[in-house]
């Protein structure tokens, strides 16, 4: 058994202010969120406090290797703005962009409607903000994850891990699939903007992010990324749990790319916990792999394994599936999503068999492969080359999160979760892990909430102190366990009291 | 494994015809897909920012992560 693949996924955007003769990309941050809550707050029969962030238990400068890693100082921005929404959401200004981290999702389709739902959230928050600019000035917030011009930013993964795992076993196994996955979950880009290249060097390449990455691991986000990162921060119970931290994705606007990057990352992760992934699968040079995949738009060229081999991206994602679905049969899909890992397996099979056959063919489900088609074809009826502004804004625009403004909403991408669903979301936690507590804790007394964060909810009971109640356990605190709990709680203190029995 | 056989299997569970079904080979056909896309380049320019150059121009961000 595999400790529950517990997931979420956390999104920094890009963030404009059109039609103001200077911006400051903070307080543009800070603008944009504040409107989201201060709406939220005036809506009728809300029952919203704005409920702060915690940062009681913030240690992301500690290396996962332990003695030798290399700490880094680390001091949070305590003075931003920095919620904690009724999904379980945490939403901040992070540096220079507005960032939300989305709740702790049970399986791949759950971390798909909150990471919609964020979406939304940012889209409202785009509206509220509109309504106290001046007019002709708008916030506009784009997912992506680089400006072309040498600065990204993340959209980072987490799951949970078992603490047991030697955290070397989880590199080998991790780095060849963080490698090769752009092939389906790249979300595409005009040119390069790797340290020392030309940016038209390269016409457009699979992934936002893979130039920006020069080590293979270690705890940097900002500066000499590496493609397994190593920051030690549970959020949970450390004597069982490790939470690793992915850096190295895309921020997707397909579903089911989203659906593909975490559900093949789930069933991956699983395979090294139980020490079933292959031996062989270890890459000569990871670095340069990682960036060579994410040029090679054919999908054809071959990269060499540490033995010496020469394999493709697809030849590796294809040994993945295989040993991750024949883990599934042997195994079963318990803790990695149950049905929903069956849903994985099928449309990665699919996608591989798609992109092996023309890797432009899975152009409703690929963010890479749908962008490519529309500016190669506009290019191509303009005759414009890939170096011309046009198709580097048609690039920008594939993210703008203006539903009219959108180039991907032209672009008839598939669904995979019913808009509604992703509405309810906004506002409402999964109710399978302990994000279901917080959220029901905001929802239902966010006036005695003082502060929330992943592993505790702060109540002020009007006493001499402050009452912290720990949630250690990420698959606890979930609907089926504390719905009737909440229930029959008039107050704060009632839950306190039934908390401690 | 560079020149591994890939072992046919019995389908996936019934997520896979169901997959299948919303995939372009099956559902929408390349030809379709194609007229969709030339539909698109017809409008596009509605959406495409008024000054390209410009925009991309001031689209910095800087610090993240």
């Amino acid at each position: 058994m595999v400790v529950p693949k517990i997931c979420g996924l956390e999104t920094e955007y890009g963030i404009a202010h059109r039609g103001a003769e200077e911006s400051n990309p903070i307080t543009a941050s800070s603008l944009l969120i504040n409107a989201y809550l201060s709406g939220l707050q005036h809506a009728p029969g809300s029952p919203m406090a704005r409920v702060e962030w915690d940062f009681e238990d913030e240690m992301p400068g500690r290396d996962a290797r332990g003695v030798g890693g290399g700490d880094l100082d680390y001091e949070p921005e305590t003075h931003l703005v920095n919620a904690v929404l009724t999904n379980g959401a945490r939403y901040y200004v992070d540096h220079a962009h507005p960032e939300i981290s989305g709740p702790e999702c049970a399986d791949a389709r759950s971390a798909v409607v909150w990471d919609r739902a964020a979406d939304l959230i940012a889209q409202r928050s785009m509206e509220a903000a509109r309504a106290l600019l001046p007019a002709g000035q708008e916030l506009v917030v784009y997912k992506n994850n680089s400006d072309g011009k040498g600065n990204s930013y993340g959209c980072h993964e987490n799951y949970l891990m078992d603490r047991a795992v030697p955290f070397s076993q989880i590199v080998h196994g991790a780095t060849p699939h963080f490698v090769t996955r752009q092939i389906f979950c790249g979300a595409g880009k005009v040119g390069t903007e790797a340290a020392g290249t030309e940016r038209s060097s390269v016409p457009f390449q699979l992934s936002q992010r893979a130039d920006f990455f020069e080590e293979e691991v270690g705890l940097e986000t900002t500066l000499k990324r590496p493609i397994v990162n190593t920051r030690d921060e549970p959020h949970a119970d450390a004597r069982h749990y490790r939470r690793l931290h992915v850096i190295v994705g895309d921020a997707n606007i397909s579903e089911v790319a989203t659906f593909l990057k975490v559900g093949t990352t789930v069933l991956v992760l699983a395979l090294v916990e139980r020490g079933l992934f292959p031996e062989d699968l270890c890459l000569a040079a990871p670095v340069a792999a990682i960036r060579a995949v994410s040029c090679d738009l054919s999908l054809r060229r071959p990269f060499l394994l540490a033995d010496g081999a020469s394999v493709t991206a697809l030849d590796v994602q294809w040994e993945l599936f295989e040993r991750c679905a024949k883990c599934c049969d042997d195994l079963g899909t318990d803790g990695v999503g149950g049905e929903v890992a069956e849903q994985v397996l099928a449309r990665w099979e699919a996608v591989l068999g798609e992109l092996e056959a023309d890797p432009l063919s899975p152009a409703t489900t690929v963010d890479w492969a749908a962008k490519y088609r529309l500016l190669d074809a506009y290019g191509a009826r303009n005759g414009c080359d890939w170096t011309d502004s046009r198709l580097r804004a048609l690039d920008l625009q594939y993210h703008d999160l203006r539903p009219e403004r959108s180039v991907a909403n032209r672009l008839a991408l598939e669904r995979l979760v019913d808009p509604e669903e992703v509405s309810w979301a906004a506002t409402n936690p999964p109710p399978d892990t302990r994000a279901y507590f917080r959220g029901r804790c905001l929802q239902q007394f966010a006036p005695h909430v003082v502060a929330a964060n992943w592993d505790s909810v702060v109540f002020d009971l009007g006493g001499e102190t402050l009452r912290r109640v720990p949630m250690m356990e990420p698959a606890r605190g979930t609907e089926q366990h504390t719905a009737s709990l909440f229930d029959d709680c008039q107050t704060p203190a009632d839950l306190i009291g039934r908390l401690q029995q | 494994m560079a020149e591994r056989e890939r072992i046919q299997k019995p389908s996936r569970s019934s997520a896979e015809s169901e997959a299948a079904a919303s995939q372009p080979g099956a559902g929408r056909s390349g030809e379709r897909l194609k007229a969709e896309l030339d539909d698109l380049l017809d409008e596009i320019d509605e959406v495409l920012e008024t000054n390209a150059e410009e925009f991309v121009n001031s689209y910095i961000q800087k610090g993240g992560e």
